[in-house]
């Protein structure tokens, strides 16, 4: 008998308001959403739907006004700051639209910067995963240069190897490819989603890019804070 | 290595010329202070050698003696009396010398006891007068609690053991009466007139000292002071001089004479040196403080600077005090390569100023800059540095390690 697809991430009537006095917006208005171990999702909406706050929230970065987030089948929107530190830490990878590289470390550095923190692997195991990550996205020749010294594209497949680092159950994409060319785009996407694929791990990912959205396992429009 | 100090490191690249000269301030400032303190310390630690070269870590002289109490004036439990203030009253000298030395020498800090006769005259050579004090001592008691030995710039003290009518004669006495070793001159008490016969020459360096005292053999003293027996005071040398200020009090309680401890007898000029030595450590810190404002400065603009990176660390599951600890590094690791800079150049500058010549006279007498070696010195500038620099590098890593990453994201993301 197949294995009954495990949920790695589940969210029920998220609300969340942006915004001071007046000024203040209600950007998620109830949001519910279910994201398999090994699928990839892709939330896709025009500008200021409130996309990249919900991902924000499902990353832990964020702390909901109202709902709830469970990851790996722990509760984790009203834990403490801490909990949800360390939570991120072994249980979610992030690429961003800008890669967020940290550009006074090499390329091997900055995949290994997560285990450090993580602190489970010993220094030469780091080195090693780090490298097979980076091989697997197509830069083990470039392990020892500056972040610097690679292409937008490099650059964004560092950042997809960082986000590998410590096995995570989920990776959040915010715009992973938004700031490449199209041959870089699909590149990114399918290392991505294949590296993803094969650990297990959940993806979501926010696009404004209709192709890559198409390539997904699950596609969520959103307009308005909701799902429609 | 840990993952926040290899980070911090990696930063202080970001701001290599603001780091600089954080740096700098702090090198500045811990070399300063030890010089400072190294210069100022060592006229003090001299001027306190001098002193206790030449009058000793403590002085005990003058009797303290009950005065008359309250008397009964009638018949018994008349209820009449005589009223009386009571306390006690000084009583000038000491009149049994030896008894005294046999009881002060049991004190377990005293190292040495000397008895001297001491009166006011008048020193006259075939040049001039000068009114001064004669002091009669037993030389070898003398020399083991004071300097005296050392300090003889012309002639010995071997004529003085064997000459009769020998005496020392301080150098500003003897520059100004025109006297030479050999020389003969006259002491005058009440009226009598005295020979005695230069045996040497000494200086101390402080002017009260060289330009009143002459030094006689106790018994030459007595006849000139017509004084068969008693001392005017007995010069106690210590093992602890540390300890002069409780021994006097106990020797005050104990043998009921008045005893002054070194600090006590020179406070004012102890005072002197440790306000200059206070006032140049303020002065000098105030480059240290300027290295914990461009210390605060700099990491206020690196936190500006790398909230992304803030951000993404804190993404990556790096805590708040990872954070703060990364930007404490930062300071950490530019204070401790400036303060050991400072105190080598703290080091290297307190050996050259010894080396500048100096000459100094009056209240001791040097020919170069003093300066002295304690390791305090040292400590204090580094600890004055590390308070003043990480506290001022508390604001901007709290405040780096407040912000949050949600909100950086989003900010950069739109």
């Amino acid at each position: 008998m197949a294995d009954e697809p495990k949920v790695a991430l589940r969210c029920s009537q998220l609300h969340r308001f942006l915004g001071k006095d007046e000024g203040r917006v209600h950007v998620l208005k109830g949001v519910s959403f279910e994201a398999m171990a090994g699928k990839v999702y892709a939330i896709v909406g025009p500008s200021g739907c409130g996309k990249s706050t919900l991902l924000y929230l499902l990353g832990l970065l964020d702390q909901p006004d109202s709902g709830e987030i469970w990851i790996n089948g722990r509760l984790m929107s009203n834990s403490q700051d801490a909990v949800r530190t360390a939570a991120r830490g072994e249980h979610v990878g992030f690429v961003f639209q800008f890669h967020f590289l940290m550009l006074e470390f090499t390329v091997l550095e900055n995949v290994m910067m997560p285990m450090r923190k993580l602190g489970r692997l010993s220094p030469e195991e780091m080195q090693a995963r780090a490298s097979r990550l980076l091989d697997a996205v197509g830069l083990g020749a470039k392990v020892n240069r500056l972040a610097t010294h690679l292409s937008g594209g490099e650059q964004q497949r560092v950042a997809i190897a960082r986000a590998l680092a410590n096995q995570p159950t989920i990776i959040l994409a915010d715009e992973p490819t938004g700031n490449l060319d199209v041959a870089n785009a699909g590149i990114v996407f399918d290392i991505l989603t294949r590296v993803a694929k094969e650990n297990g791990q959940a993806v979501v990912l926010v696009s404004h890019n209709p192709d890559i959205a198409a390539r997904c396992d699950f596609t969520l429009p959103m307009r308005d804070g909701l799902f429609i | 290595m840990s993952p926040n100090f290899r980070i911090a490191l990696r930063f202080l690249t970001a701001k290599k010329r603001a780091m600089l000269m954080s740096l700098s301030c702090i090198v500045l400032g811990v070399g300063l202070f030890v010089v400072t303190q190294a210069t100022t310390s060592g006229f003090q630690g001299f001027f306190i050698k001098t002193i206790l070269g030449t009058n000793g870590a403590i002085l005990i002289q003058d009797k303290l003696q009950a005065t008359m109490r309250s008397i009964d004036a009638g018949a018994y439990n008349s209820g009449y009396e005589i009223r009386q203030k009571e306390g006690q009253k000084y009583v000038e000298g000491v009149d049994y010398p030896k008894q005294l030395e046999l009881a002060v020498v049991k004190f377990k800090n005293v190292s040495a006891v000397s008895a001297v006769l001491r009166g006011t005259v008048v020193i006259r050579s075939s040049f001039r007068e000068q009114t001064g004090q004669a002091y009669g001592i037993d030389l070898e008691d003398h020399l083991r609690v004071s300097d005296l030995g050392s300090q003889i710039v012309q002639g010995s003290l071997a004529d003085f053991r064997v000459q009769q009518g020998g005496a020392l004669v301080g150098r500003v006495i003897a520059d100004k009466l025109q006297l030479d070793v050999g020389d003969t001159f006259e002491i005058v008490n009440l009226g009598n007139i005295h020979h005695y016969k230069v045996s040497a020459i000494y200086q101390t360096g402080v002017n009260d000292i060289d330009s009143v005292r002459v030094y006689l053999q106790m018994e030459e003293a007595r006849a000139l002071f017509r004084k068969p027996t008693g001392a005017t005071y007995l010069q106690v040398s210590l093992i602890d001089k540390d300890r002069a200020r409780e021994d006097a009090v106990v020797m005050s309680n104990v043998l009921q004479y008045s005893a002054a401890a070194w600090q006590d007898r020179e406070k004012s000029w102890l005072g002197v040196f440790r306000a200059f030595r206070i006032a140049t450590a303020i002065t000098v810190s105030v480059f240290t403080l300027i290295a914990g404002l461009a210390m605060f400065n700099t990491l206020a603009m690196i936190v500006m600077e790398k909230t992304k990176e803030i951000a993404i660390l804190r993404s990556m599951g790096y805590t708040r005090e990872d954070i703060s600890r990364i930007f404490l590094w930062q300071a950490a690791i530019v204070l401790a390569i400036g303060t050991i800079l400072g105190c080598a150049l703290g080091a290297a500058v307190t050996y050259a100023v010894s080396q500048v010549p100096l000459p100094i006279t009056g209240i001791f007498t040097t020919h170069k800059f003093l300066v002295q070696w304690s390791r305090w010195h040292y400590i204090e500038a580094v600890v004055t540095a590390v308070a003043m620099v990480m506290l001022a590098s508390l604001i901007p890593s709290r405040r780096a390690a407040r912000l949050e990453p949600g909100d950086i994201i989003r900010g950069t993301a739109q």
